[in-house]
């Protein structure tokens, strides 16, 4: 689709629809007003970015305490307030809109070729409340913090002090931001794809969204009114989950992860979606798989609906119960074979460059293979009942949300960066911190396989002095993490400090939203694109699709 | 093979954990194929197709109906087979036979207590015969907590208002550690218990007289233990430091003042009155959380625990 049919620019124009969209414009309230999803998309990401800082701060500091048993910087009562703090704003304020919030509302509809997303007030609108989201979760830290655990477990949840109606209150808020995202992607990409574009000649990455956003359309809901029950229980005595009002805590287990299950596929599919481009770009090779790949996004979206009792082997639910969803649960390891299978197979023939990107994208590979293996152990329910609540489940859940999600998110962070801010950052560098954290994450959570394993239990400040060399590893490995991530900050910041140097399509992409220049102008291309061919025609030369 | 598999898993103690332990390895090197399959591949492609001249045309290899099948239902005919084995273990593991041995379990912050058949209550030891199935029926007396052997292999969430089991046969004996897996709050971490499998022999025996050793002990000694044993240490610090409740340090023979304003010295019969009954005085700035331990003290222990807070000066 690399070729935009009409004629792409008609030159003599130069009003203010020439100027890029960081300059059209100037000032705070020219930011805090716009509709354009390209500075929705930026404000999005310095926003989640900020609180990727607090959560990985609060995540340091978990790992500094575990260097010994008993007390090494803090008190229990402040950890058990660190390690919730870390989950929940990990989880709510940067994962699940990380990708879709910040990047994929910059890069969406330009890959789409569209001017904007269908709904740019909603989307700016989304982008408030997800502020407002935030305030209120940081109010809730400052007056008195929350001890729950990112999962608010009831009855401990409506019975401990702390700030956790507040807590709850803000993922309340937080999901309505993501629920008005997920609408303004549906509607962008049935109504807004760019004339000649079918639905299979979109970049993989926008059907990696779709599945996204209806996850986050339909299951958010049922989080919002979970989290109103339990501020109705806390704040008024209404009995719902607290036996010593009538009501019960596994009720509350099966409502969380209703949506807290599909909500993992909310955080891993838009990785997916990301790993789905930077392997055919810097292979410059026609992606494997086309069809298989979409679907199993759409496949992943459908099944992460009805495995949620997976989480809940140990809880008391039904040993049919349990079976049933053990039996369901391996399903979802054929749509995630098929994926890797169709990633590493694009290369085959291809003509592979190892910039960042790429680096990251090999990185999840093998990172996403540990997550998605680990997982077997925990479907099988003999295994699990063993495993469950030990830091196996947290080196699992890492190696998935952090090994793949994250790892994917900086992926696409290098890959797009050129195209957001019109400037390339320091490759070596690059190189260098994605290696750090490569080796840094694996340092960290491979130990714990083995800590979980043999019996040590999640969430616990103090521990038997028998697990404390395997402790001590993982929190060596925090620090290398640590470091590759502050070498990413200073590079990343210093290449906004030098002049615009990027070229319009630095890494030779087909898709859409390297036809324009870097950075974008305000109306994202010059004439409506016309498209013809696929995302990925890396076999023949740029302008001769079928159009032409 | 084996060092590989007891340092991963540390020690078993049931054929049940023998069987769990036979699936996971098989799973770790199931994994480490695959795993390494993903690794040589990878790798395998990106150096063989590494780019060696800008501006290529790579062929178009758009599929490949077969080979699609291929890694789609090799892994499903994997997957099904260990879903099935799973499975089996499973159900086999939580059906408790007949003559197993029915041991009731409370847990509450943050003390496991357990309730033999002939009445006997112990606090934070869990005493069981050899060879022999046991099942625990197990309730929550506040919030949730979890029950977890990891030598069995076996863990169940406890449950506030509702009755769970949990079965297991043990085959070695010895000391085994009891873990709380439920995240339940401040002292979560500290909330173990000791599991003892004995002989058939010092298991009716220690029902009839306790624990033997105490019977030899000084008081000073048996308070040491009743104050590790019994779940007094999660709560009562003996360095002075601030917990959940007072510090036993320096406490007897102090005046203690109270939330309500008045005061008393601690005595032997405060101390007796404290564990019977801790909702009588509540000391100031301290939370009314400590539950009753009526009837879960011998005699001897409760000279005992008064013997080892006036050594604690």
């Amino acid at each position: 689709m690399a070729d935009i049919i009409t004629s792409p620019h008609i030159s003599g124009h130069a009003d203010h629809h020439d100027v890029d969209y960081l300059h059209d414009g100037k000032g705070l309230k020219s930011w805090l007003t716009t509709v354009d999803h390209k500075r929705i998309g930026v404000m999005y990401l310095w926003s989640i970015l900020f609180m990727f800082f607090l959560g990985g701060v609060f995540a340091m500091m978990i790992r500094l305490e575990l260097l010994t048993p008993k007390e090494t910087i803090m008190s229990a009562e402040t950890y058990n307030k660190v390690f919730t703090l870390h989950g929940a704003i990990m989880v709510f304020l940067f994962i699940i809109p990380s990708v879709p919030a910040a990047l994929a509302n910059f890069v969406l509809p330009l890959m789409l070729g569209a001017k904007d997303v269908a709904f740019p007030k909603l989307n700016l609108f989304s982008w408030y409340i997800y502020m407002a989201g935030a305030l209120i979760a940081i109010a809730a830290m400052v007056t008195g913090g929350v001890d729950t655990g990112w999962t608010f477990y009831t009855p401990y949840s409506t019975t401990t002090d702390g700030s956790v109606a507040l807590m709850t209150f803000a993922a309340f808020v937080l999901g309505f931001s993501s629920i008005l995202t997920g609408v303004n992607f549906v509607a962008t990409i049935h109504k807004l794809r760019a004339p000649g574009m079918g639905w299979f000649d979109m970049p993989l990455f926008c059907w990696g969204i779709y599945a996204t956003a209806l996850i986050q359309v339909l299951a958010t809901p049922v989080l919002a009114i979970t989290l109103l029950l339990l501020i109705m229980e806390r704040t008024f005595g209404i009995g719902i989950f607290d036996p010593k009002l009538g009501g019960d805590p596994v009720l509350f287990q099966h409502f969380f992860w209703f949506y807290s299950h599909p909500a993992v596929y909310i955080m891993i599919l838009p990785g997916m979606a990301i790993i789905s481009e930077i392997i055919p770009t810097f292979s410059q090779k026609t992606i494997f798989g086309y069809r298989a790949i979409a679907f199993s996004s759409v496949a992943i979206a459908l099944v992460s609906f009805i495995v949620w009792g997976h989480h809940m082997f140990t809880s008391g639910q039904s040993q049919l119960a349990s079976a049933i969803f053990s039996f369901i649960t391996f399903f979802v390891a054929v749509p995630s074979a098929i994926k890797t299978f169709n990633w590493i197979v694009t290369m085959y023939k291809g003509s592979v460059a190892f910039n960042a990107p790429m680096l990251y994208a090999l990185s999840f590979l093998l990172l996403f293979g540990i997550g998605g293996l680990t997982g077997i152990f925990l479907g099988a329910v003999s295994v699990d009942i063993h495993l469950h609540d030990t830091y196996f489940v947290v080196a699992h859940f890492h190696y998935v949300m952090m090994g793949s999600t994250v790892i994917a998110f900086l992926g696409g962070l290098h890959y797009w960066w050129p195209k957001m801010f019109g400037r390339m950052y320091s490759e070596p560098a690059a190189r260098i911190a994605c290696a750090l954290v490569f080796i840094g994450f694996n340092a960290t959570f491979l130990p714990q396989f083995v800590l979980g394993s043999r019996g040590m239990p999640r969430r616990y400040y103090n521990y038997l002095p028998e697990f404390q060399a395997l402790h001590q590893a993982s929190t060596v490995g925090s620090w290398i993490l640590g470091l590759g991530f502050l070498i990413m900050a200073g590079y990343l910041f210093a290449s906004l400090r030098k002049k615009m140097d990027a070229p319009a399509n630095p890494w030779h992409s087909r898709t859409l939203e390297w036809q324009t220049a870097s950075p974008p102008i305000t109306h994202n291309f010059h004439e409506v694109p016309s498209v013809g061919g696929g995302p990925y025609d890396y076999y023949r030369p740029v302008g001769t699709g079928r159009n032409a | 093979m084996d060092s590989i598999r007891h340092w991963m898993l540390g020690p078993q103690g049931s054929a049940y954990a023998n069987n769990v332990d036979d699936l996971y390895m098989f799973l770790v090197w199931l994994s480490v194929f695959f795993f390494a399959l993903i690794v040589f591949l990878t790798v395998y492609f990106a150096w063989k197709y590494r780019r060696r001249k800008e501006g290529v045309l790579t062929p178009n290899i758009s599929h490949n109906l077969a080979l699609e099948l291929l890694w789609s239902i090799i892994p499903l005919i994997i997957v099904m087979g260990i879903f099935f084995w799973g499975f089996n273990d499973y159900v086999r593991a939580s059906v408790a036979p007949n003559d197993a041995i029915e041991i009731h379990v409370t847990g509450k912050k943050w003390l496991w207590a357990f309730e033999y058949p002939d009445g006997t209550r112990t606090i934070g030891n869990l005493h069981v015969p050899v060879n022999r199935p046991v099942k625990l029926i197990l309730t929550s007396e506040d919030v949730l907590h979890d029950f977890y052997i990891p030598s069995m292999r076996q863990k169940t969430d406890v449950i506030p208002g509702r009755f769970v089991d949990l079965t297991f046969t043990p085959t070695v004996p010895g000391k085994h550690q009891v873990f709380c897996a439920e995240y339940c709050g401040k002292s979560h971490s500290d909330m173990m218990a000791n599991l003892f499998v004995d002989s058939p022999e010092v298991y009716e025996k220690w029902l009839v007289e306790g624990d033997p050793e105490l019977q030899q002990m000084p008081p000073v000694e048996v308070g040491k233990l009743v104050y590790e044993n019994k779940g007094c240490n999660s709560c009562h610090s003996i360095d002075g430091s601030k917990n959940t409740g007072p510090s036993f340090k320096g406490l007897y023979g102090r005046m203690e003042k109270f939330a309500d304003g008045t005061t008393q010295m601690v005595d032997d019969n405060y101390i007796v009155e404290s564990i019977n009954n801790p909702q009588a005085k509540i000391v100031a700035g301290y939370e009314p959380v400590m539950p009753t331990f009526q009837g879960l003290l011998r005699t001897p222990e409760m000279r005992g625990i008064i013997a080892y807070i006036k050594e604690l000066k």
